[in-house]
């Protein structure tokens, strides 16, 4: 368990405070308060996690893409996700934890990755609604991650947030040529945003009042807006959207206050949220399972490296 | 490798808190903490740097430039890459 805060130096304790407040950037040789500390490689993994695992549902269309174009942008973009989860596990590591002790983490169920993995993409119209959706609920959320606290998550940040912006375009353009498309493409669009709305909203995660680490983490600058403040800038800006290539989001009650400039919505069911977040959602155990498997698979190539590395150093002392 | 000397470091400054760390320059040093001091009393005469890290010379792996060309290479057809690639509707806000 990480120390109380009670327990820390107290006057080391206060200059960190201090330094947070000056919006001056956590390094990591900087002390640091455990509880910084443990929060931080809790956030950050679970962020790690949600790029590698994201891959899957749409590493299940490059096969089935229906065009050379659309399959090299697709491979384009999982390729970013995959580096985008290499950026954060790395640093992640600066935080005192290993890559295995991260992984193992994952694969005992005790880190989590975003719930919206937890989906299928069943149709190609997904992948447009993807990116779209996901990753443009991911944008909001980043974009706000890269005044972060702590250094090299920050920077992370900056440099995730310059290659994501094709990942939204690309999807919002599926999204906007089958609307615009034959019935049946236009009816296969509407589907897939029915499908990921709330998905997507509800990667925000649960109302601020209900969320356990909110108000030390905006303290210590770890997030810098609340859950349910992301959540509402994502509407604002994907709702005007979805009009544009007239599509309709599956909400009755959405509403746009004219006074304060924000929509009013429906409440999401936090029944279907805490139930994927339980591990009870359509594709948890097949994400879970396939990580676990594709894991497992490349134990011999690590070995391999390792072997070739020792054969490659000994050949330089030797020569 | 190691002569009269000392060993070669590189210097790499963090211009303000939070910014990436950027190489300036190298230096010679017996140790780790005369490094350190060397890189303090050599690049940070002016208030450049608000943190230092040094790494030696010999443990950087670098590209060639004689393979520059091959090595990028494969980044020069992949156009899609890029947010402009794309092709949004009239009017299409905040994307
Ligand atoms: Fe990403
Ligand atoms: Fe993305």
């Amino acid at each position: 368990m990480a120390k109380e805060l009670e327990e820390e130096d107290p006057i080391k304790l206060a200059a960190f405070q201090a330094k947070i407040d000056a919006e001056i950037k956590i390094e990591p040789k900087d002390w640091m308060p455990e509880k910084y500390r443990i929060g931080l490689i809790r956030q950050m993994s679970q962020h790690a996690h949600s790029e590698v695992i994201g891959m899957q549902p749409e590493g299940n269309w490059v096969s089935r893409a229906p065009s050379l174009r659309a399959k090299k942008i697709l491979m384009a973009k999982i390729q970013d996700e995959g580096g985008h989860g290499l950026y954060l596990y790395c640093a992640t590591e600066t935080l005192g934890t290993s890559r295995d002790e991260i992984l193992e983490n994952l694969h005992a169920g005790k880190a989590k990755y975003a719930s919206v993995f937890n989906y299928p993409a069943p149709t190609w119209a997904d992948m447009g609604a993807i990116g779209w959706l996901v990753d443009g609920a991911a944008i909001v959320n980043q974009v706000s991650l890269q005044k972060t606290s702590y250094g090299p998550y920050s920077r992370a940040m900056v440099r995730i947030c310059k290659e994501e912006s094709f990942h939204q375009r690309q999807g919002y353009e599926i999204m906007a040529n089958m609307a615009k498309g034959s019935a049946a493409q236009h009816k296969m669009a509407q589907d897939a945003l029915d499908r990921w709305w709330w998905p997507s909203l509800m990667m925000f995660g649960p109302h601020d009042s209900e969320s356990a680490h909110t108000s030390q983490s905006m303290k210590w600058k770890i997030k810098r807006e609340t859950n349910d403040s992301l959540r509402q800038q994502f509407i604002d800006k994907t709702v005007p959207q979805a009009e544009l290539i007239g599509l309709k989001i599956p909400d009755d009650n959405l509403k746009l206050d004219s006074e304060t400039g924000h929509y009013s919505h429906t409440d999401i069911d936090w029944d279907e949220f805490w139930n994927v977040i339980k591990g009870y959602g359509p594709c948890n155990k097949k994400r879970l399972d396939h990580h676990k498997k594709a894991h497992a698979e490349g134990q011999w190539v690590r070995e391999a490296a390792i072997a070739y590395a020792k054969k490659q150093e000994l050949k330089l002392k030797t020569a | 490798m190691e002569d009269n000397q000392g060993i070669l470091w590189e210097v790499f400054l963090q211009p303000k808190a939070g910014r990436p760390f950027k190489h300036v320059g190298s230096l010679h040093a017996y140790d780790k903490t005369m490094a350190m001091e060397s890189a303090r009393d050599l690049y940070t005469r002016r208030g450049e740097g608000n943190g230092i890290w040094i790494v030696k010379a010999e443990d950087i792996v670098a590209s060639q430039p004689e393979d520059e060309a091959s090595f990028f290479e494969p980044a020069n057809d992949k156009v899609y890459r890029h947010p402009t690639f794309y092709t949004m509707p009239e009017g299409a806000k905040n994307i």
